[in-house]
């Protein structure tokens, strides 16, 4: 059986225990095209109004 | 004619020279006075860090540009003010001295009727015994301040790759290297970058990352940390960076003073008051910034020094410099117009003007070694507050002296940020961030101090779109392109 990628992480050493970690879903969606596009505009509009709130 | 003089070329001095130009015309003088000959986008010395991209990338000549902006350019370093004149001159007067344009060591005195002091930090390598000497990198470790440095870093890190594909097993230590540093964000970034390339290389199994820094927790940041809106919850950095580290298998040391560098070892301190060593093979550590030195001379030429700078060499500014002990600081403590409140014709902006006090709680161990990061005032606020007092300056000629002058305070201005891991567009995840605002307000917010709806993180690929487009519209924005005054700060 193949041990999941967090389970890898959180065993790695006492640092790690205690923070969170993406599982698998989460991981592919950073690199998930499609998802990220969307992300982009989003991340880019709300720059946008920090920008306009700054000036 | 008002001539106005403009210490340094960085991203708030080119920000304030440049808009003084565009604003004043050609009935007034901008003069530019910096060391460099070159601009350099800093941001993207990471990545000619990690060699992904090439020191011509991030940098471009500044003398056609300011030809194009009509303004006066002199490659040289500010030396000391006179803001009183002195007794054979009546009008106040920098005293520069030339690094370039055939003028070497050559020196001058630059009378002024507004100066912007924007000169950006001391690299303070000299803080750290091995580190370096005064402001030069040392020999033991690689940085990645400057585009040479990092050119520099570039060359060490191909070298470790090499040992490692020779199957010579090395450790990477990535972080700050004095307990007094800023700037950890650019470190948080490089080791990211590190972590990735290692991976593409397929040498990651022969690698340990080790992170040191000065800050109290992971996340910190100079900031004091940050509340962020990750997925619905509103998640600590210490989280958000913790998990970061983790995911990667980096391994990190907080609460750390380095002491000493030596070859492939430091020494530190930590907050607890013990002491250690760390070996290393590759070492990226940030030094600590301090202001660049400027001395100031009364009319009688009497040393006016502490009177214009606080103990640290940055520029006083209108920031109240007594707020006392930690429980008193208030987000109204820091600066609003950037002006200096002895001399009204003197500004400070960027990293030259001297903060409050520091933004994370301040820390010291046992023994009294104070160990906290100092505040961060690059990139983004960097550029507005430039260009906040670039307005004043240019209201104060046209209009007189009692023009309004416009103000952007760190407590009320947010930052966007964005630490790439990796450079690809399809390949590696950027943490995106965005904080708001950057000295946190716990009058307004009492809980975390700043606007949750705007204060955020994310990570994925598309932060480095963002960052590719950054890199590019910042550079063709300093270039003074078409259009170049639509791209804000």
């Amino acid at each position: 059986m193949s041990v999941k990628q967090e389970e890898v992480n959180f065993a790695r050493n006492e640092q790690s225990e205690t923070t969170m970690m993406p599982g698998k879903f989460a991981t592919a969606m950073r690199t998930n095209l499609i998802w990220q596009f969307i992300r982009f505009v989003i991340i880019n509009l709300k720059m946008l109004v920090v920008v306009s709130k700054s000036h | 004619m008002a001539r106005v003089v403009i210490l340094g070329g960085g991203v708030s001095g080119h920000t304030a020279a440049t808009f003084a130009a565009k604003w004043l015309g050609s009935s007034h003088e901008v003069v530019v006075v910096t060391p460099n000959a070159k601009w350099n986008w800093i941001p993207s010395n990471i990545w000619v860090g990690v060699g992904q991209m090439t020191k011509e990338e991030v940098t471009f000549d500044l003398d056609p540009v300011y030809k194009k902006a009509g303004i006066t350019y002199k490659q040289a370093k500010a030396v000391s003010l006179n803001p009183e004149g002195s007794e054979s001159e009546t009008q106040p007067f920098v005293t520069i001295e030339y690094t370039g344009q055939g003028k070497e060591g050559e020196s001058e005195d630059v009378t002024y009727d507004y100066v912007i002091n924007a000169t950006g930090p001391k690299l303070n390598f000299g803080a750290t015994p091995g580190l370096g000497e005064g402001s030069q990198l040392g020999e033991h470790t690689v940085s990645v301040c400057t585009a040479d440095h990092a050119e520099h870093a570039n060359h060490k890190f191909l070298e470790s790759i090499e040992k490692m594909k020779a199957g010579e097993r090395q450790k990477f230590l990535i972080g700050t290297g004095h307990g007094m540093c800023t700037c950890q964000g650019a470190a948080f970034e490089y080791i990211f970058n590190i972590e990735h390339e290692l991976k593409k290389a397929g040498v990651r199994d022969m690698a340990d990352i080790k992170w040191i820094s000065n800050e109290s927790f992971l996340g910190d940041f100079g900031m004091g940390g940050l509340h962020m809106k990750v997925g619905g919850y509103v998640v600590s950095s210490k989280i958000f960076s913790e998990s970061l580290y983790a995911e990667r298998g980096v391994d990190w040391m907080i609460g750390a003073h380095v002491s000493k560098v030596e070859a492939g070892s430091i020494d530190y301190e930590l907050l607890d008051g013990s002491t250690g060593s760390e070996s290393f093979d590759f070492a990226m550590l940030i030094p600590p910034f301090a202001g660049v030195g400027l001395k100031a001379y009364a009319k009688d030429g009497s040393d006016i020094t502490d009177t214009v700078f606080a103990p640290n060499g940055f520029m006083k500014v209108d920031a109240n410099y007594a707020a006392g002990a930690y429980e008193n600081w208030k987000a109204s403590d820091w600066p609003r117009t950037y002006q200096n409140p002895t001399y009204s014709n003197m500004f400070a902006c960027g990293i030259a003007f001297a903060p409050p006090h520091i933004i994370s709680k301040p820390m010291s161990s046992p023994n009294g070694t104070p160990i906290n990061p100092t505040p961060p005032r690059t990139g983004m606020p960097s550029g507005i507050i430039g260009k906040a007092v670039a307005h004043s300056v240019c209201d104060l000629v046209t209009k007189g002296e009692g023009a309004h002058l416009h103000e952007a305070s760190m407590a009320e201005m947010g930052a966007a940020c964005v630490a790439s891991a990796g450079k690809g567009l399809t390949t590696g995840t950027a943490a995106a961030m965005t904080v708001f605002p950057v000295v946190p307000d716990f009058e307004k917010y009492p809980g975390t101090g700043r606007d949750t709806d705007y204060t955020f993180g994310e990570i994925g690929l598309a932060g480095h779109w963002i960052k590719h487009i950054l890199h590019h519209m910042f550079i063709y924005k300093a270039k003074l392109k078409p259009g170049w005054t639509l791209i804000p700060e």
